[in-house]
């Protein structure tokens, strides 16, 4: 469990940060959304003392963080930001191992970990090992980047923007990658980014910034339905609210019995992803299968029914 | 670089030639020699001059890329910012001090022989390797240099193994032109009883024997040149490494 307590962060007089109180449950990403300026970022980079709170501290499972030496702290909290920030005189498998060869791991088992992950991120590891990062694709150096950050197996994961670089199609790739390896190791991850979008997709917790406080902090379905100011609502943005909620819903909720014609949708496809088939195809429902069996269907008129069944 | 995997073993055969064997080219620089002078220097074995040449330059580099590049690293450091001003100005009067007059200034103190040559050819040299070291390390990539800090380097490690090695490149260059400097200026270490290659130059100067000039000017330059090619080479295999 990682507690903020009251951290705040003055620049010249002004905080950057203003007494931000917040606690991440072990095992869940934590995704803080601001515009640019808000604080979000040195909200971050305070937990792993990039940046020294003014007051304030940090505690993880209990431990302050304050009394450990900073760069000891960093080598027990991953580390992934946008533009990757690789070596680029390191091999790829040096790059992942940095923090592993830090905390003085045996080469056998540095080399171990290095290909399970590589493997992880779909990355072959006779292919990659060797490689600079400079003869890699942007897609396989932010995934370099994160792997990296997960070598040591961290208590908790910071990642400051780590997709902005990427192109959006690559991007929606990372993001599932990460919430499938999320789920996979059961890390705990705080993530920094502008995109409302990105947020729900990846979070168990919303955290929202404006002007160095925190706002709001729950749920993505309580940030999306019951906003806790103006600048949240923005933030949402009210033509795509009822879109947001249905993608956080997953159709196996929905699914009734009956037929439907045209291609099946399975089950963990999302609400908006029915509602999108239902629209551009002009039916009143569609099929929905799991793994590659038919299950049932999903109804327009439900969808519009769950979209409103918001408190 | 076509042209240069001939010229290379060309030019190192002729170098070697020159310096072992310096009697083959009797016919070539005897019509520069005065009428029943000497054509080939002969007072000391050409072998031991470069040896003695390359040796001081040698010395006189690696004390100043040591010295610059201590300088530039303390510099570009948060608490050594301060004294950036005051290490230019000091590298920058290394370089505009002519080495004749080191050389003229030093001898009372140091007397004649090696040590007013190596103190001018430190000092020639400084400006070049520190200049480049401080572009080097005041441009590495931002984005590196907070991954470095952020997956928890300590100081030491992120200069070591990041910095450093990245700057690399850029502080060769520095290096690569200090040396050349060096190898040229270091014939003027001879005026003042050092051994160089400058002693076959100035016994041609004080003999009017054009053909000891030559053939000192031209194992010199040719070492100049070699070498030269052979630090940017370095540099070049250095860049591919690090992506570039």
């Amino acid at each position: 469990m990682i507690e903020i307590d009251r951290i705040t962060r003055l620049y010249n007089g002004v905080p950057a940060v203003d007494a931000v109180t917040m606690t991440v449950e072990t095992g869940t990403v934590t995704v803080i959304v601001g515009t640019s300026g808000s604080g979000k970022t040195t909200l971050l980079r305070m937990i792993n003392r990039l940046e020294e709170p003014s007051s304030g501290e940090v505690r993880i499972n209990g431990e302050s963080t304050l009394t450990i030496k900073p760069h000891i702290l960093r080598r027990r909290i991953g580390y992934a930001i946008q533009g990757h920030g690789l070596f680029p005189h390191h091999t790829v498998a040096r790059n992942i191992g940095a923090v592993p060869e830090l905390l003085n791991w045996s080469a056998d088992k540095i080399s171990a970990r290095v290909d399970e992950l590589l493997r992880l991120f779909s990355m072959e590891p006779a292919t990659f090992r060797n490689r600079y990062p400079g003869e890699l694709s942007g897609g396989q150096q932010q995934r370099v980047g994160v792997a990296r950050a997960l070598a040591s197996r961290p208590d908790l994961l910071l990642m400051d923007e780590p997709f902005g670089a990427l192109d959006p199609v690559i991007r929606t790739r990372a993001q599932d990658d990460l919430r499938r390896i999320q789920k996979q190791l059961g890390s705990t991850i705080i993530l920094v980014t502008h995109d409302m979008e990105e947020a729900i997709r990846l979070a168990d917790r919303v955290a929202v910034m404006d002007s160095g406080q925190l706002v709001q902090h729950g749920t993505p379905a309580e940030i999306i339905t019951r906003p806790a100011t103006e600048f949240v609502a923005d933030m949402v943005g009210r033509v795509e609210r009822p879109l947001r909620l249905l993608s956080l819903v997953p159709v196996s909720e929905l699914v009734e019995e009956g037929v439907a014609e045209g291609e099946a949708l399975p089950v963990d496809a999302s609400l908006r992803d029915a509602l999108s088939v239902c629209l551009w195809t002009g039916r009143a429902a569609v099929p929905v299968e799991q793994d590659g069996v038919l299950v049932g269907r999903v109804t327009f008129e439900a969808i519009r029914a769950r979209a409103r069944a918001h408190p | 670089m076509r042209i240069g995997t001939f010229l290379r073993p060309a030019l190192t055969l002729l170098l070697l030639a020159l310096v072992l064997r310096p009697v083959w080219f009797t016919p070539f620089f005897a019509p520069f020699a005065p009428a029943g002078g000497p054509v080939i220097y002969e007072r000391a074995s050409l072998l031991s001059l470069s040896i003695s040449h390359l040796g001081l330059v040698a010395a006189a580099s690696a004390a100043a890329t040591l010295v610059a590049v201590t300088l530039a690293i303390l510099v570009t450091r948060p608490a050594g910012a301060a004294f950036l001003p005051l290490s230019r100005t000091i590298t920058n009067m290394g370089q505009t001090f002519p080495p004749v007059a080191v050389l003229a200034l030093a001898v009372p103190a140091l007397g004649f022989g090696a040590g007013p040559t190596l103190v001018a050819l430190f000092l020639y040299g400084l400006l070049p390797i520190f200049e480049n070291a401080i572009v080097a390390l005041s441009t590495l990539p931002p984005a590196t240099m907070e991954a470095a800090r952020g997956i928890g380097l300590n100081r030491w490690q992120q200069l070591l193994r990041v910095e450093l090695p990245l700057a690399l490149p850029v502080t060769l260059t520095g290096i690569r032109l200090s040396v050349v400097i060096a190898l040229g200026t270091a014939t003027l270490g001879s005026t003042v009883a050092a051994r160089t290659l400058g002693e076959v130059i100035i016994a041609g100067l004080l003999t009017n024997n054009t053909a000891f000039v030559l053939q000192g000017g031209l194992i010199v330059g040719l070492f100049a040149v070699l070498i030269y090619d052979a630090l940017v080479q370095l540099e070049a295999r250095l860049v591919r490494r690090t992506g570039g």
